[in-house]
C-alpha cells in the first residue's frame, strides 16, 4: 500500500502536568476526509496545531507527502501544501475581505520583497482571490473590512484563506462552531464541495456535519485515539458511545 | 484614507514646508528656517520609526541608536578629513541599516515587553560605547568643523540650500513610503501587526519581513542622524540616549501611528511645543505630558486624524 498523504506517529505534547496529545497515531489517505471528534479538552485543537506547525510536539513524527515535516515551521508547511483554519476566527480584521484572500494568494505567488507596485493592482493576486470568494459565497462582500463581517461570514473567510494557498491537505478546526442552523447547512454544503478535491482533516463537534462529511472518523479522548473507522462503525462502537457519543446520539 | 487622498494630504504638507523659508523671510525670522529644518530631520526619523511601530506593530524603544550611528558616520570621517556627503551619508545609511539587521535579528525573537526592553538595551549599550570612546569625543562629543559636502551649488552652509535638501529627502521618503505600504512588502508588514499567526498559517514567515522592515527603518533613521549632526554642527552620544528614542516615539504617537503624514505633524507639534513652552518654563514636558494623554485618550489616530480628510486608513 502506498504511503498515506499524512502519517502521524506517536505524537505527544504536554503542557506542564497536562498531557494534551498522548501518543497519537493517524493515517490520512490522499483524497480522504477524516473527522477527529472527542469531548472538550480531548486535545483535538492541540493535535491540529501540531499538524499545522504552530506547536512543536514533544515527541513523535509527522510525515506529509512523503517527507518528515515535524521540525518545519507553519509557513514552510503551508508551502508544502498544508493549510489550516482556526477554531477561533483568525483573520486580518482591518483588511478588506478581498485583501485577506489576496494576501493568502500573494504568499504563494513568489516573494513579497516588492516595494513599488501596489498589491491591489496585481491582477494575478486579485482575480484568484475574487474567484475563491465567489466559491465560498462571499463574492459580494469583498470590499467590506473583514472585521465587520458576520460570524458565519468570517468562518467562510477562514476557509477562503485556506483555499487561496492551494493546499492538498486542509486542516479545519470546528468550521461550523457557533453557527446558526442555516449558516452551518451552507458551510457543510461548501465543505462537501471540497471533499475529494482536497484531503481534509476535520475537527468538529457538530455530529450532523461530521456524519455528512467524514469518510472516516477518529475518536480522541484524553489525548489518545480510542477508535478509528467508518462512520457507521464509530456510531455503533460501544466504547465510543460510552465515552463520548452516547448522549449526543440519544439526544 | 484612500491612496489618492493620502497622497494629496502628503503633498499639501510638503507644500506647506516648502513655503516656510518664504514666510521666515517675510516676517524676518530666519530662526524659523533652522527650527523647521530640525522638524523635518526629526520627521524623517519619526517616519522611519512609524514604519515598524505604526505599520508593523513593533514597539521599538531604541530607535535613537540609528540617529547616533548616522551622526557618527558623518563626524568620524570628517575628523579624518573626509567631508563628502556622498561618502558620509551612504555610510550612515548602510551602517545603521546593518545595525538594525543585527539588533533586529536578536530582538525580533522576542515580543511584547521583552521586545521593548531589548531594543532599549541595545540603544543604551551603543550610548555607553559612545561616551566611552575618548578619541571620538567621549561624553562631551565633538564639533563638526565642516558640513557634509554635496558638491556643485549644493552648499549646506547656505541655510536655504540645506533646508531644501532636507525637504527633498523628506519628500522622497514620503513618496517612496506611500508606494511601499501598499506594495506587497507593505501589505505583509501591515498584516504582521494585524495577525502574525495567521500570516504564518498562509505561508509567509513573519520574521524575514519584520527583520527587513526593522533594518530599513534603521537605515532611514541613520540618514536623519547624518542630517542632524549637520544641523547642530555637533555630535554627542546623547543622540542615542533612550530619552531621545522616547521623544521620537512621542512624535509618532502624537502625530498618528500607521500614517505617513502623522509622524511629520507629530515632529512639528513636538518641536514647536518644545520651542514655545521652553521659553516659559524648563519644565515644558509637564505640559506636553497631559497633552499626549489627551491625544491618546480622545484622538487615537493622533493629530493627523483630526485634519480634514485625515482619517486613519482602514
Amino acid at each position: 500500500m502506498a504511503e498515506p498523504l499524512l502519517q502521524v506517529r506517536g505524537l505527544r505534547k504536554r503542557f506542564g502536568g497536562l498531557v494534551a496529545t498522548d501518543g497519537i497515531d493517524l493515517d490520512v489517505a490522499a483524497g480522504e476526509t477524516l473527522a477527529v471528534i472527542g469531548p472538550n479538552g480531548a486535545g483535538k485543537t492541540t493535535l491540529l496545531a501540531q499538524l499545522a506547525g504552530d506547536l512543536r510536539p514533544d515527541a513523535g513524527t509527522i510525515r506529509f507527502a512523503g517527507a518528515d515535516v515535524t521540525a518545519l515551521p507553519a509557513a514552510a508547511r503551508s508551502h508544502r501544501g498544508l493549510a489550516r483554519s482556526f477554531q477561533i476566527t483568525s483573520i486580518f480584521r482591518d483588511f478588506s475581505t478581498l485583501d485577506n484572500v489576496a494576501l493568502a494568494v500573494q504568499a504563494h505567488a513568489g516573494h513579497s520583497f516588492r516595494f513599488w507596485r501596489p498589491a491591489h493592482a496585481e491582477r494575478a493576486l486579485r482575480e484568484p482571490a475574487r474567484a475563491i470568494l465567489e466559491q465560498v459565497g462571499l463574492g459580494a462582500r469583498g470590499e467590506v473590512p473583514a472585521g465587520t463581517l458576520a460570524h458565519g461570514e468570517q468562518r467562510q473567510l477562514e476557509i477562503a484563506m485556506a483555499l487561496a494557498t492551494r493546499p492538498t491537505l486542509l486542516l479545519l478546526d470546528e468550521p461550523v462552531a457557533g453557527m446558526g442552523l442555516e449558516e452551518s447547512v451552507r458551510m457543510v454544503e461548501l465543505l462537501r464541495g471540497l471533499r475529494g478535491r482536497h484531503t481534509i482533516v476535520l475537527v468538529e463537534h457538530d455530529m450532523d456535519a461530521v456524519f455528512a462529511l467524514a469518510d472516516r472518523i477518529s475518536v480522541v479522548v484524553y489525548g489518545r485515539v480510542i477508535a478509528s473507522g467508518r462512520p457507521e462503525a464509530i456510531r455503533a462502537n460501544p466504547e465510543v458511545r460510552r465515552a463520548y457519543l452516547g448522549e449526543e446520539v440519544s439526544a | 484614507m484612500t491612496p489618492r487622498r493620502r497622497a494629496v494630504s502628503l503633498l499639501a504638507a510638503l507644500g506647506a514646508l516648502a513655503a516656510i523659508p518664504l514666510v521666515a523671510a517675510l516676517v524676518n525670522e530666519p530662526f524659523y528656517l533652522d527650527l523647521f529644518r530640525r522638524i523635518m530631520i526629526f520627521a524623517i526619523a519619526a517616519v522611519s520609526l512609524d514604519i515598524i511601530l505604526g505599520y508593523g506593530g513593533m514597539v521599538s524603544l531604541g530607535h535613537a541608536a540609528y540617529l547616533g550611528i548616522g551622526a557618527y558616520a558623518v563626524a568620524i570621517p570628517a575628523l579624518h578629513g573626509i567631508h563628502s556627503a556622498w561618502v558620509q551619508w551612504p555610510l550612515a545609511i548602510v551602517l545603521s541599516g546593518l545595525a538594525g539587521l543585527v539588533i533586529g535579528a536578536i530582538s525580533l525573537r522576542t515580543s511584547g515587553v521583552y521586545f521593548i526592553m531589548i531594543t532599549l538595551a541595545f540603544a543604551q549599550m551603543l550610548y555607553y560605547v559612545g561616551i566611552s570612546i575618548e578619541p571620538w569625543g567621549g561624553d562631551d562629543g565633538m564639533r563638526l568643523t565642516r558640513k557634509s559636502q554635496l558638491g556643485g551649488p549644493l552648499d549646506l552652509a547656505d541655510p536655504h540650500v540645506f533646508y531644501y535638501v532636507v525637504l527633498a529627502l523628506l519628500a522622497v521618503l514620503l513618496l517612496v513610503g506611500d508606494r511601499v505600504i501598499d506594495a506587497r512588502f507593505g501589505t505583509v508588514i501591515r498584516a504582521v501587526k494585524s495577525n502574525e499567526r495567521r500570516l504564518a498559517a498562509i505561508g509567509l514567515s513573519p520574521f524575514r519581513y519584520k527583520l527587513a522592515a526593522f533594518a530599513l527603518a534603521g537605515a532611514v533613521c541613520g540618514l536623519a542622524g547624518a542630517l542632524l549632526t549637520n544641523q547642530t554642527e555637533y555630535l554627542t552620544p546623547s543622540y542615542m540616549h533612550w530619552t531621545r528614542s522616547g521623544d521620537i516615539m512621542v512624535m509618532v504617537i502624537l502625530g498618528g501611528m500607521g500614517t505617513l503624514g502623522g509622524p511629520v505633524l507629530g515632529a512639528a507639534a513636538f518641536l514647536l511645543l518644545e520651542n514655545v513652552l521652553s521659553a516659559w518654563t524648563v519644565h515644558w514636558q509637564a505640559i506636553l505630558g497631559p497633552l499626549l494623554v489627551l491625544v491618546v485618550l480622545y484622538a487615537r489616530g493622533g493629530l493627523w486624524s483630526l485634519l480634514p480628510g485625515g482619517a486613519r486608513r482602514g
